[in-house]
């Protein structure tokens, strides 16, 4: 404690030292204490008896193991929800498919045909594409063009409107190479995500009560939001990307876009001082700035149930379709869990880890072997594991080489359930033998 | 964890390494096919083995770390860096009483007196500081760098190592190289052996251009706030030269950067534009990308995981090249990355340009700075001719840079240069010089 106290001294640190089922065979609330547990290299038993004491007091478990070359992680948490999930590939919001009226009149204001050529350059590529939007909807079609062959045609509808000097060869405008190359994008539908949708339809949302968290409440807003004001669309984001034009038509409209994202805030607003007036709690309960961020993620929303420990290690509701199938590549990252499984069977009958000593390999292979086949046989996991996995495990001997557990530190440490960041799959699987892991969601518990 | 019989060196206490012990003594289903179980592999580690780590920072002190404690006592590290107040959140090595002081001789301190029999030897220095036979008494060498030219300046450092007779590759000159990187929540680790695997260079094209704004925009069209700490930054520092004549800008001055500050704001109120702090000045000014301290740890692991397969053939190593993404979930996936055939770097074949013989010398400098392969940085050309060595064009030295300038602007011919006339091009981003053959087209 003392040297992790070093590292940083904002951190208040204490420690017991008392074996974890002596703990919970005297005092199980001592784990309630806390907002979060991490478990490592914990024996079977013990493992099993936590969890259910973490799950019944709502506390989110992190289970972390290394066994030789494989490493194990296994997220137990009832319900996380994620506001800012900071998707790495985010589309914008632009609207261009369903502009709203502010917009619409913004883009009006413009007069390509009758602009000096210095104004055409910078003019933002945004209000292009929503110019000759309007010329295609008045020549071509009544739809957006979707189709390879009609984006293409919309990109040269575009590119006929480059300015041309006196030989009729066109002029260099960026902006104009710019909204080309954004009508791939920039025209795709403005609709509701499907996991949104999900919460929308989701017991926690349609059912509140006074126990329900800001963000059910928030999300029931956004769908009332959604059905009324919205339009059957969420909360405008607000934000443009950077692109050419001169500094105030550009500052022109992305202020546009930045009032249409406050009106359409103080609509939420609006919403969820109704439903938390309804459930007799204070308006102050939500701050404006969890109200904001909410609202410019809307689109990103995420939600993340886990099972619990003894729901995955009961033969009854383990999982087996889906070890089943993976198991038809018989070197599937799955092979390890069930092997881990196998070594902790080993365990609990013989008290200790296969192959610790050199001597124990070759007669622990076969022990092995049968702690294997009876968890297999119990779980009704008809599947086949080849001889050389049960092998390698015994080699092992339970070690704990520093470069792997230097690695499950990392990952573990890199989600957290706090608010900033997107959960983790539930279960990894680690192997350094191949360096490759493999992250598997919410099918295998 | 249980005993299995003690280590002969006595400075190990018994069952210090009953852990990789398993990995070296048991024979196993995985293992190399070159591997043979015994105690060779572990007296190799302690006692002849011979890494040199690359960069001390965020990914080198998890590096030197793993290393140290998977057994590896012949530790070498070597970075040109001190220590700042904002590595401290990660690079744990170092505490609050060591900043200022160099990053490589405080890590080397630290370990040493934290694990017992470790002897790791620092470097104050900059890799292009150190010479051929420096590198050449490494087994491995495994890299945490910040900075793309440095990698190619280490590959490129290997690459002249290889050894061919009769056209067939010597395996004694080949010296693996590791290297590990990382960029907020993503990362990556690539094992190249140098003549065998795809090396930097073959995979160029893999590293996404940097972000610089267009210079209109920052003189006369911004729209965001980094675009006016831009141009605080690019034209009116050097013209105001607020702290004294030739003072340079110093990102870790607070004065320097509260000054920056100052200005970008005025600058943005002159456009409306808002959202110019002290934090985006810094972040602008040094371009910072933040670093997580998770992100480092693992692939710092992966990287150490495989100097240690290497080293000991106990497993097969990765091939070759691992990609790590934490942002939405947990995310890893290998590939091979294949050699590229002309590789200016690892292949073995003569660089072609087919040029006109009218062209003009600038637009081989525009080759050899925009072609994707190459991107050099400020070539140096230079042409054997008469007997002696002339030089076409050099941009490092003022001098002569402005003596060569007129070169630029002559045909191929005017220069004398002709067809299958061999230029030998020096730059920052190779060790070597680069031979390339002229091939005229008519």
């Amino acid at each position: 404690m003392e040297l992790l106290q070093e590292l940083n001294s904002d951190v208040s640190g204490s420690f017991v030292e008392e074996s974890p089922e002596k703990l919970l065979d005297s005092d199980p609330s001592f784990f309630n204490r806390f907002n979060l547990v991490v478990a490592t290299q914990l024996p079977e038993s013990t493992l099993l008896r936590l969890a259910e004491v973490l799950w019944n007091s709502n506390i989110p478990l992190l289970v972390c193991r290394t066994y030789g070359l494989v490493g194990y992680m296994r997220v137990v948490i009832k319900e996380h929800t994620v506001v800012e999930s900071h998707p790495d590939n985010m589309l914008e919001d632009l609207r261009l498919d369903k502009p709203f009226p502010e917009l619409t009149e913004h883009i009006q204001d413009y007069d390509l045909e009758h602009m000096d050529k210095k104004d055409h350059s910078h003019t933002p590529w945004i209000v292009i594409v929503a110019k000759y939007l309007i010329k295609w909807f008045n020549e071509k079609s009544e739809q957006l063009p979707k189709s390879y062959k009609e984006k293409e045609a919309f990109k040269e509808l575009i590119r006929q409107g480059v300015l041309k000097n006196e030989n009729g060869t066109p002029e260099d405008e960026e902006n104009f190479e710019e909204a080309i190359k954004n009508v791939n994008t920039a025209l795709n539908r403005t609709e509701i995500p499907r996991g949104i949708e999900e919460l929308f339809n989701d017991e926690c949302c349609l059912k509140l009560t006074e126990q329900s968290s800001s963000f059910w409440i928030l999300v029931r807003a956004l769908k009332e939001f959604v059905a009324n004001e919205g339009q059957g669309s969420l909360p405008v984001r607000g934000t443009i990307p950077d692109m050419m034009a001169d500094s105030s038509k550009f500052i022109k409209l992305q202020n546009v876009y930045r009032e249409k994202a406050k009106k359409d805030i103080a609509a939420v607003r609006n919403h969820a001082a109704k439903l938390l007036q309804s459930l007799g709690k204070a308006p102050e309960s939500i701050s404006e700035r969890e109200l904001k961020l909410f609202c410019s993620n809307a689109a990103f929303l995420r939600l993340v149930r886990c099972r619990s420990l003894s729901e995955e290690h009961s033969p009854s509701s383990c999982s087996k379709d889906a070890i089943i199938s993976h198991m038809d590549n018989p070197d599937s990252e799955i092979v390890l869990y069930l092997m881990l499984r196998a070594v902790d069977r080993f365990y609990k009958q013989h008290g200790r880890y296969p192959g610790v000593y050199n001597y124990q390999v070759e007669d622990d292979i076969g022990k092995l072997k049968s702690c294997l086949t009876g968890f297999l046989q119990e779980h009704g996991l008809s599947v086949v594991v080849k001889d050389d996995y049960v092998h390698e495990f015994c080699r092992y001997g339970a070690a704990e080489p520093h470069a792997v557990a230097a690695f499950m530190g990392g990952k573990m440490t890199l989600p957290g359930p706090h608010q900033q960041q997107p959960a983790q799959p539930e279960l990894c699987c680690l192997t350094a033998l191949h360096s490759q892991s493999k992250g598997c969601n919410d099918r295998l518990q | 964890m249980a005993v299995d019989g003690g280590c002969g060196d006595s400075a190990d206490w018994k069952g210090r390494w009953n852990h990789v012990k398993k990995f070296l003594e048991r024979s196993g289903p995985f293992t190399h096919p070159d591997f043979e179980p015994g105690t060779q592999a572990l007296d190799f580690l302690l006692s002849t083995c011979k890494v040199l780590v690359i960069g001390a920072g965020g990914l080198g002190c998890e590096l030197l770390k793993n290393l140290a404690l998977s057994g590896f006592r012949q530790i070498h590290v070597i970075d040109m860096d001190t220590i700042d107040v904002s590595n401290l959140n990660r690079q744990f090595l170092f505490r609050p009483k060591d900043v200022g002081r160099p990053k490589a001789e405080v890590a080397a301190e630290f370990l040493n007196s934290r694990i017992p029999s470790c002897a790791v030897v620092p470097y104050f220095k900059k890799i292009q500081d150190m010479d051929e036979s420096f590198y050449r008494q490494f087994h491995i060498i495994v890299c945490g760098l910040d900075s793309i030219i440095a990698r190619r300046w280490i590959n490129g450092m290997l690459m002249s190592f290889l050894h061919y007779e009769d056209g067939v590759l010597d395996p004694s000159s080949i010296i693996p190289l590791i290297d590990g990187g990382t960029e907020g929540f993503k990362g990556n680790v690539r094992v190249i052996i140098p003549g065998m695997t795809a090396c930097i260079e073959c995979t160029l094209a893999l590293y996404p251009p940097q972000v610089n704004f267009p210079m209109c925009t920052i003189a006369s069209m911004p729209r965001l706030p980094e675009h006016c700490i831009e141009y605080v930054r690019i034209l009116q520092w050097p013209k105001e030269q607020p702290f004294g004549e030739g003072i340079v800008l110093d990102g870790d001055d607070p004065e320097h950067i509260q000054w920056i500050y100052q200005k970008s704001l005025e600058r943005a109120s002159q456009f409306n534009i808002k959202g110019v702090t002290y934090r985006l000045t810094q972040g602008v000014v040094k371009r910072i990308i933040p670093a997580v301290a998770s992100t480092n740890a693992v692939i710092a692991a992966v990287c150490a995981t495989e100097v240690f397969k290497i080293a000991t053939s106990a497993y097969v190593p990765l091939n070759n090249y691992l990609v790590f993404n934490d942002v939405d979930g947990l995310y890893t996936y290998s590939f091979e990355a294949e050699r590229k055939e002309n590789c200016p770097a690892c292949s073995q074949l003569p660089q072609n340009i087919e040029i006109s013989p009218s062209a003009k010398l600038q637009e081989i400098l525009d080759y050899l700075t925009n072609n994707a392969s190459l991107q050099m940085k400020s070539p140096a050309i230079t042409a054997t001719m008469y007997g002696g060595n002339k030089t076409l064009y050099l941009q490092t030295v003022a001098s002569i840079e402005e003596r060569t300038r007129p070169n630029l602007s002559k045909t191929l011919k005017e220069l004398g240069l002709v067809d299958g006339q061999e230029l030998a091009v020096a730059d920052v981003t190779t060790p070597q010089t680069m031979l390339f053959k002229l091939h005229f087209t008519t």
